[in-house]
Formats: structure tokens, C-alpha cells, sequence
């Protein structure tokens, strides 16, 4: 019954997502308010059955209900809670639920919260999510249904993944849809705009935070994946250029374009026609990640069933809404009302500088990750385009973005003065160039770039607190005021400042990581001791123990430093029975931000165990510089006062520096 | 009949959904004028905004000054060009959208359930299984326990020996060849301990002797010449490598040599069969010494009479592989393939709770042609 329920649930969204996107439409063009009210309740309608039909997935996995056909071939009975309610989206079906219940929770937000919305707008922006809402339902029920039955239930499950057993998928996966799925708002407003033929003050106001709350998730959701991989895969890397994680990184890269471009649009009524294409391109990007994910063309950790008539369906979805969506563009962008005009050296200029890098940055991850699936397909000619073309292409692109960053803040809107700035900015390079003097002077080995790139670092930070200096008047005025001023000033400017300095942490992170990382692999007995960066690692033995649903090896190491004892380190090595497969857990010791990692290998013959040891130092700068991001991002998030940038006037300067 | 129930009672919430907003009829042409007009009320709330933001001294005079200047330039702009269209009440509209709420969302929802959905198989969670879901459950247990066991005390050969043919009816093949292995360096070199082993790998291999495996049964035969076990499979090693004629003589011999009651007795002629070299006595001599006499379609309608019991009794009892085996190959001979394929389906139904059973019969499915 539940099962049923689920499977009519899902049936009936479609039905009435099928309804919410010709409904409205007919309204917004009779000008019938009751028809485009339609829209509003269709879509929470909707969200209320997805909802309904994804818990009730939730539930058939928790009973271990075998009957289903997804619970048996991705669930145990054994398996612990946590991962029976995870193993959801462990797998493409489950998965698939989960993105449309996200776009539905989604378009429901919009229908709930959209008040202020005009009313043909709304009814747009809702018709069109009904669109993509009914392709992707349609999608699930014809070829990839959760709620298929088995008419002989089994008496037990085929387990998920061992890999995927961790607390990782819990969050990694729900972050990552709510940002891919969170850009088709902005990308339902931009073709509701097309439609429309008109873009007003309304629509810019809105589209910005919707943004921001999908670049958030996303942010977060892909540095979780890749502390995940780092983790979990046993190699001790973070980033491997693989054409799953390019997919989302490409998103990211056109989303934050797309956020700054919003901001230009918010506050200054430009960039408009621009704005409108970075937001389906970004939704794009995502829709092509799905592709990519799900049809089978690459084979990875992500890579779910390679059945091709998904890839079909798949593929047919985004030539529908990526061909449909531009062509829209071509013929409608002309007729929409161009914004304000600026200087080239002001704050929209160095904002269009930053869409420029950052759009150049995606075409070089989007041609790094089709160029060799199209060779493979078309020449019948394997490649891999892995780090050395990305730090030949990507890293001088991104070096050069962080170069501009903290001028950006720094300029004033309509016209800014690059000479003041500089002055302004020439605290951070002085710091940047101690920074590169004191690691040249200290650090041994590695490249000659990375004492530079750490000084970029610095400036990238030292740039974001010059920021914050200016504005509150640190310094240069009593305590008290910079106090007032501190708490007078917008959380926005907070958040900018936040995400910025969040960059500079991340590349110090990157940089030190790859650069001083130090590595030990041998075949280890019993009371061996490895010596790695300083630290001593006795291996003291190997112990067997039984999990809920796997067999567990054991390795103890005592770690010390100096003689003196810091901490036991037990990784391990897991066998799962079902799945006839196993799994590394290694064990990372964090001292600061720099972690011990040991991960194991096989035991050979004579009872020694072969063992990977990395020291890494400062690696954990590498996630706490996007989690600083996105906090920044909740920040300007939180504040939502109307935005209007006006120009300073050019008297005002000398007196005094406005907080705003 | 409570399913439907609630089928019907989701449908009417989601055809209300639809029907609420056009029951409310003209009155939401006022949200129309008012939210036509968003673009002005945006910049109104802008002005408001920088007047709070002056009263709290969180920005200065003459930038607050610049604000208003550029506000009211949009402001002006907006309110030039927004000419409110007069909203309407489209009654024919509306009850087109009503009717296809009314008629169309439940067309659709049905029509897309019914041919996926399965709407009479009832929920079954773990905790109402019945029995014999514990006791595999309990057997899968028991397995962990004399594992856990077999971990401290590796040199217990008879512990090795007791888990290997579970291992093995339990489907993993792979740690049956490995507790089979110990169970010969522990407890010594025996015959039937070889030919096991040997078996567990072909079984691993899907059913092919492999090279591994065929070697193990070699030596079962150097220790024992008359291990049925080995002769068999040594058998099905020539048939595989193509060498019918061999395999022929190898189950010849065996079952000149076997006891009449011998359990396997029936499988070795099936596969001596398999090969053309011998005749399946599926009916007794006495029937067919009667069966001589009769006409030919006398004759046919005995067989169909012994077919039809043979598939009533296997009705009953599903469990006997040999029986449906003889049922499909009995279809086969009279021509009938669509049958034939049917009760295929029925035996694989029929034991696919017994993984042992599973792959006897589909190995005897596969020599018989019918393949998946």
C-alpha cells in the first residue's frame, strides 16, 4: 500500500505538473488572474505529492521492504538505519526522486513566498519549472521507476555500495541537487522574462537571492564530495579532474558569474541581456551534469546503471531545454530594454572582468571534459585530459581572477579610480610579498611558484580585511565609531569580504597540499615504525572485528613525535559479503589544519600489510575556504534590504568615506 | 480495496488544487492592478528604504542624495511605460481549464499508473515476513558465528568442512573454494574433498570446469577412479572442450558402475542424453510397449494425458527441478515453444527462493535451449 501510494503519488505530480505548465500560460495571456493563479496551488500541489511520494520510498527502504525492486537491489536488512534512509539516493532511481522533489520544493518556495511577484511573472516562472518538472517525471516513470515491483519478493537485498556506506552521501548528494536544481529558478525567470519580452526592477530583485542560496549549497556540496573522496577512495587526493566532478564544477564557475552579474542587475540595472544568458547557461551546465552522470558515457564512482535509453530520454531533455531556451534567446534578447551605461574602470567593469575569467574558466573545464569523450566517440581514440592541462589553462586563468578580486570591492560604482585603489590595496601586496619572501626563505623543495601563489594567497585576504578597514574607518577613527560603523554596515559587505578572503584560504590550501605533501609507502610488519614529516608511526598490529554488514580489518598505529606519544590511529580495511567487494576507511589525524592520513592495502603472504602514510600540511585550508564562502554567502543572503548602488558623488570623497 | 480508497482521495486533492484558484472568480483582478504595477512599488520601497537608512546614520546625506537621483530617474521610467492592462475574466477559459482538471488529471493519472503500477500486490516489509524469511536469516547467523570461529581458530579443519557447503548453497562461491582449501590442508587429502573443491570452483566460474577445477578433479580420480563426483564432472569438462564422444564413455562407465538408487543416477543420464549418447527413459517400458499398439493420435493424447498430470502435480508441488525439467522438454518434443517458455517461467518462480535449485535448473534450462 505504501509502495502504491508512492508510485500514484508520483503519477499524479506528473498529471498535475502537466496542467501547471499550459494553465497559467493561457492566463498570463487572457490576463485572467484566476488562471494564472493556478500556478500557485498546482505547484504546492505538486510539492505535497513528490513529497509524499519520496517519503514514501524513504519508508519501503527503512522496512526493508523487498518487494520493491530498488529496496532489494540497494538495501540490506542488515544495514544501519542511517544508510537504509541514505541508500534512497544511493542509486539512480532513488536519486532521480530526490532531484524532483528538490525542484518541486523548489517551485513551492516560489508559489508560497512570491506575493510580490507580478502575477504574470509569477505564472511564467511556475509554467516553465512545470515544464522541467514534467520532462524529468516522465523521465523517472518510463525509465527509471523507484516504485517497480517484484512479484516474488526476495528475502534479502543486495546491499548498496560499500563506498557509498558512509555519512558522506547523507549530505554530499541533497547539497549538490539543491544547488544544480536551485539554478533552474533563475533559469525559469530568465526564459519567464524572454516570454514576457520584459525584465523589470522585480525580477532582478529576485533572481539574486535565489541564486545565492543554490551557489551556497552547491559550494558546500562539492567541497563535502571532495573531502569525501579524499577521505574515503584511500588515495589521499581531493581533486582529480574527473568529468563528474568538472560537471559540477561548471556550474559553480557559471553560477558565480551569474551571482555577480545579478548583483550589476540588482543594483545598477545593467548587464541585463547578460544576466539572462548566464542563467541558462548555468542551469545548462547542470542539466548536462545529469547527462553526463546518468547515460552512461563515462564510466566513475558516480556513474550510476549505464542503461542507454536513459541516456536517450536524458539527452533529449537537454536538447529540448538547452536548443529551446537559446533559440528563445536569439529571437527575444533584442527586444529587451537595455540598462545603465559605465565606465570601464568602475565596480561593474571589474564585475564584468571577473564574468569574463570566470566564463573563459568554465569553457576551458567544458572542453577539457567533452574533448576527449567527443575523440573517444568520433575517432574511436582514448585520452585523458587530466591536471597538467588544467594548470597550464585553468590555474593562470584563475590567478589572474584572484589578482583582480580585491579590487573589485574596492572600486566604486559608475566610475571608480584604479590609482586610489591601489594606494588603498598597497598594505595587502606588501603583505602578499612578505608572505612570498618568508616561504621562498623557509620552504625547501617544491615548485617556484608556490611561494608565489601562497602570496596571492595573502593579498587575496589581506585584500578582503582592507575591505572591511576601509569601510568601518579602522585606524583612522576613535573605537567607538568604527564600532557604530561596523555594526552599521551591511551584512552584504560582511559577506562579500568573507567570501573573498574565503578564496585566499582555499589556494593557500591547494597550494601547500600539492607542494610540500609528503608521502610514505611501504609493506609494514608488526612493530615497524615509519617515519613521516617528524612524526613516528608504530604499527602495533592488525585486529579483526565483524560490523552490522561487513567484516572489519584493523590496523593500530601509535603515533608520536619526538618520543612523545600525540594519538592512535586505527585505518581499516572493509570486506561487505553481498556486494562481494570491500572498502578502505582510512584514518586521518588532524594537528591544526595539516592532517596524518594512513590508508591501507593488502595483506600479503607473510602477514606484513602494505600501507600508504601522507602528511599533509594545511590541507584542511582547502575545504574551510568554500565553507568560508558559503557562510559569506549566507550573510549576504541574511541581508535583505533593497539594493540601489548609486555612484559617489565626486565632492563627497574628501570629506568622508561613506560605509556605503 | 482501501488502496483505491486512498487513490481516489489523492486525486480529488490534487483536482482541487486546480479548482480552488478558478472557484475564486473575479477576485483576484485587484492583485492584478497591483502587482502590474510591482515595478513602481520596487522603487517606492527603495525611496522608503534610503530615508530609514539616513534616519539611522547608516549612510551620509549626500549619498543618500545620489540614491534618490538615481531611484527616481528608474522610478519615472517605470511609470512612463507601465500601462496597466485592464484585467479580465475569461469564463470559457476557466471552464476549460475546470474541465480538464475534472476529466483530464484523472485520464492521466490512471492512464499512466495503470499499465506500471501493481496496484494488488500488498506492501512486504521485513518485519511481516513469514518464517521462512528468519530461518535464512538465522542460517546467514549462524554462518557469521562459525566464521568468527573459523577467525580465532584457523586449523579447524571439521569447522571448515561444516561451512564450505553452506558457503556454497548460499550462493558465495568464491568463500566456499577458500573454506574448501582449508578444509584439505587441515583435515588431509580425500577424493570427495578434491571433487568438492573442484565443484565450488566450476561453480564460482558459473558452471564452467575451468582448468583450476579440472585439475582437481583429476586428482580426486588418481585418489579414487570411482568418485562419482569426479567422474561427472571430468565428464562435463570433455563436453565443454567439445569432445562429445569422451564425455559419453566417461557417464557410461559411471553408470555401469553406479547403484541402482543412486541420487545423481538421473542427472548423469540427462547429460549422457545431452550428448546423444543414450536414450531418456522418461516412460516406463511397459507404457511404451502399450503405447506401440495404439494409433498415432491414440498415442498423442496418452502423452498429453501424462504431460498434463506431470503439470498438475508440479502446480502443487513446485520444488522438483527434474519435473519441470521433463515438463519443458516434454513441451519441446510436442512442438509447443510458447508452453514451453511458460513453464520455464513457472519453475523459475517456482524456486527462486532456493539458489541451489535456481542454477540447477537454469543449467538444465540451457541445454535444453532455452536460454534467459
Amino acid at each position: 500500500m505504501i509502495a502504491e501510494s508512492g508510485h500514484y503519488a508520483l503519477v499524479l505530480a506528473l498529471a498535475l505538473a502537466l496542467i501547471q505548465s499550459v494553465v497559467p500560460l493561457v492566463g498570463a495571456r487572457l490576463n485572467d488572474a484566476a488562471l494564472m493563479n493556478v500556478a500557485r496551488s498546482a505547484a504546492l500541489a505538486q510539492l505535497l505529492f513528490v513529497g509524499a511520494s519520496f517519503t514514501a520510498l524513504v519508508m519501503l527502504h527503512v522496512t526493508s521492504d523487498f518487494s520493491v525492486a530498488n529496496v532489494y537491489e540497494n538495501s540490506h536488512s542488515m544495514k544501519p538505519l542511517i544508510y537504509k534512509i541514505t541508500g534512497v539516493w544511493g542509486n539512480h532511481e532513488g536519486s532521480m526522486l530526490l532531484w524532483v522533489s528538490i525542484l518541486a520544493l523548489f517551485g513551492g518556495m516560489v508559489a508560497a513566498f512570491g506575493n510580490n511577484l507580478p502575477l504574470s511573472l509569477r505564472a511564467h516562472v511556475l509554467a516553465v519549472q512545470a515544464w522541467i518538472a514534467s520532462a524529468f517525471y516522465l523521465f523517472i516513470l518510463v525509465t527509471s521507476n523507484p516504485f517497480l515491483r517484484i512479484l516474488n519478493p526476495p528475502i534479502e537485498g543486495r546491499d548498496l555500495n560499500p563506498v557509498l556506506q558512509d555519512i558522506g552521501l547523507a549530505v554530499h548528494p541533497p547539497m549538490l541537487y539543491l544547488g544544480y536544481v536551485g539554478f533552474s529558478i533563475s533559469f525559469s525567470f530568465a526564459v519567464a522574462a524572454l516570454m514576457e519580452g520584459r525584465i523589470d526592477a522585480a525580477w532582478a530583485r529576485w533572481v539574486r537571492p535565489w541564486t545565492l542560496v543554490a551557489w551556497i549549497f552547491l559550494t558546500l556540496g562539492i567541497a563535502m564530495g571532495s573531502y569525501w573522496a579524499y577521505y574515503e577512495l584511500g588515495w589521499g587526493g581531493w581533486w582529480f579532474w574527473d568529468p563528474v566532478e568538472n560537471a559540477s564544477l561548471m556550474p559553480w564557475l557559471a553560477g558565480t558569474a551569474l551571482l555577480h552579474s545579478a548583483l550589476v542587475m540588482e543594483k545598477r540595472n545593467a548587464l541585463k541581456v547578460w544576466t539572462i544568458l548566464l542563467s541558462i547557461l548555468t542551469f545548462s551546465l547542470s542539466l548536462l551534469g545529469t547527462f553526463l552522470v546518468r547515460s552512461g558515457v563515462i564510466t566513475s564512482v558516480h556513474a550510476f546503471a549505464t542503461d542507454p535509453t536513459r541516456g536517450v530520454f536524458i539527452l533529449l531533455i537537454l536538447c529540448l531545454f538547452i536548443g529551446g531556451s537559446l533559440s528563445l534567446f536569439a529571437g527575444r534578447a533584442t527586444a529587451l530594454k537595455q540598462g545603465g551605461l559605465f565606465a570601464p574602470i568602475s565596480r561593474e567593469g571589474a564585475l564584468v572582468l571577473n564574468n569574463l575569467l570566470l566564463t573563459v574558466a568554465c569553457a576551458v573545464v567544458l572542453f577539457g571534459t567533452l574533448y576527449p569523450l567527443a575523440m573517444e566517440v568520433l575517432a574511436d581514440f582514448k585520452m585523458s585530459v587530466g591536471a597538467p592541462f588544467y594548470n597550464l589553462t585553468f590555474a593562470p586563468l584563475f590567478a589572474l581572477l584572484l589578482l583582480a578580486v580585491p579590487f573589485g570591492p574596492l572600486l566604486a560604482w559608475k566610475r571608480g579610480d584604479l590609482l586610489g585603489v591601489t594606494q588603498r590595496l598597497l598594505a595587502a601586496g606588501v603583505a602578499g610579498l612578505i608572505a612570498v619572501a618568508i616561504v621562498w626563505g623557509w620552504a625547501h623543495g617544491g615548485s617556484t611558484l608556490a611561494p608565489l601563489a601562497i602570496g596571492l594567497g595573502i593579498f587575496v585576504i589581506a585584500g578582503a580585511v582592507t575591505d572591511l578597514v576601509e569601510r568601518t574607518g579602522l585606524v583612522r577613527l576613535p573605537f567607538a565609531t568604527v564600532l557604530q560603523r561596523a555594526r552599521g554596515l551591511p551584512r552584504s559587505a560582511w559577506g562579500t569580504a568573507f567570501a573573498h578572503a574565503g578564496l585566499g584560504v582555499a589556494l593557500i590550501g591547494i597550494v601547500c597540499e600539492t607542494t610540500w605533501n609528503s608521502e610514505y609507502v611501504a609493506t609494514m610488519k608488526q612493530n615497524d615504525v615509519a617515519h613521516v614529516a617528524g612524526y613516528e608511526l608504530k604499527l602495533d598490529g592488525l585486529f579483526q572485528r565483524q560490523g552490522p554488514n561487513f567484516r572489519e580489518m584493523i590496523a593500530e598505529f601509535n603515533v608520536s613525535r619526538n618520543g612523545e606519544p600525540v594519538s592512535v590511529m586505527t585505518p581499516s580495511k572493509r570486506s561487505f559479503t553481498t556486494r562481494g567487494s570491500s572498502t578502505t576507511e582510512a584514518a586521518l589525524l588532524t594537528r591544526g589544519a595539516s592532517q596524518l592520513y594512513v590508508s591501507l592495502g593488502d595483506v600479503t603472504n607473510e602477514g606484513a600489510i602494505a600501507v600508504r602514510i601522507y602528511h599533509k600540511p594545511l590541507v584542511l585550508l582547502i575545504w574551510w575556504g568554500p565553507v568560508l564562502m558559503a557562510f559569506g554567502g549566507m550573510l549576504s543572503l541574511s541581508d535583505r534590504r533593497l539594493r540601489v548602488g548609486a555612484p559617489k558623488p565626486a565632492r563627497a570623497k574628501q570629506r568622508l568615506q561613506p560605509a556605503e | 480495496m482501501t488502496l483505491w480508497f486512498v487513490f481516489a482521495l489523492m486525486t480529488v486533492a490534487a483536482i482541487f488544487a486546480v479548482l480552488w484558484p478558478l472557484g475564486r472568480g473575479s477576485g483576484g483582478s485587484d492583485d492584478v492592478a497591483g502587482s502590474q504595477a510591482g515595478e513602481v512599488a520596487v522603487y517606492k520601497d527603495q525611496l522608503a528604504e534610503v530615508e530609514r537608512d539616513l534616519a539611522a546614520a547608516r549612510i551620509a546625506a549626500p549619498e543618500a542624495d545620489a540614491a534618490r537621483v538615481e531611484i527616481g530617474r528608474r522610478l519615472l521610467a517605470a511609470a512612463a511605460d507601465s500601462d496597466v492592462p485592464a484585467a479580465k475574466t475569461s469564463v470559457t477559459w476557466r471552464r476549460a481549464a475546470a474541465v480538464l482538471a475534472l476529466l483530464g488529471l484523472p485520464l492521466v493519472a490512471i492512464g499512466v499508473y495503470m499499465p506500471l503500477g501493481s496496484p494488488l500486490l500488498r506492501d512486504f516489509p521485513l518485519a511481516q515476513r513469514e518464517r521462512g524469511a528468519n530461518m535464512t536469516q538465522s542460517l546467514e547467523n549462524l554462518v557469521v558465528q562459525v566464521e568468527q570461529h573459523l577467525e580465532k581458530n584457523p586449523a579447524d579443519g571439521r569447522g571448515w568442512s561444516v561451512l564450505a557447503p553452506v558457503l556454497e548453497r548460499l550462493g558465495r562461491f568464491d568463500e566456499a573454494v577458500r573454506a574448501y582449501r582449508n578444509a584439505l590442508t587441515y583435515n588431509g587429502e580425500s577424493a570427495e574433498r578434491r571433487s568438492d573443491l573442484g565443484e565450488a570452483i566450476s561453480a564460482a566460474a558459473s558452471g564452467v570446469v575451468t582448468a583450476e577445477a579440472k585439475a582437481e578433479f583429476e586428482r580426486a580420480h588418481a585418489l579414487n577412479a570411482d568418485d562419482p563426483k569426479a567422474n561427472y564432472f571430468l565428464g562435463l569438462a570433455a563436453e565443454q572442450d567439445g569432445r562429445k564422444d569422451d564425455a559419453a564413455a566417461i557417464w557410461r562407465a559411471l553408470l555401469a558402475k553406479a547403484p541402482a538408487d543412486a541420487p545423481w543416477r538421473h542427472l548423469v543420464q540427462t547429460s549422457l542424453v545431452r550428448v546423444g549418447g543414450g536414450t531418456m527413459p522418461a516412460l516406463s517400458d511397459e507404457t511404451i510397449a502399450a503405447s506401440k499398439d495404439m494409433n498415432e493420435g491414440d498415442r498423442n493424447a496418452m502423452v498429453r494425458g501424462m504431460v498434463e498430470r506431470l503439470a498438475s502435480r508440479l502446480k502443487q508441488n513446485g520444488g522438483d527441478v527434474d519435473g519441470w525439467l521433463r515438463l519443458v522438454r516434454a513441451y519441446l518434443v510436442m512442438g509447443e515453444r510458447d508452453k514451453a517458455m511458460g513453464a520455464s517461467t513457472d519453475a523459475r518462480q517456482a524456486v527462486a527462493n532456493d539458489a541451489e535449485r535456481l542454477r540447477q535448473l537454469n543449467e538444465g534450462l540451457k541445454t535444453l535451449g532455452l536460454d534467459g
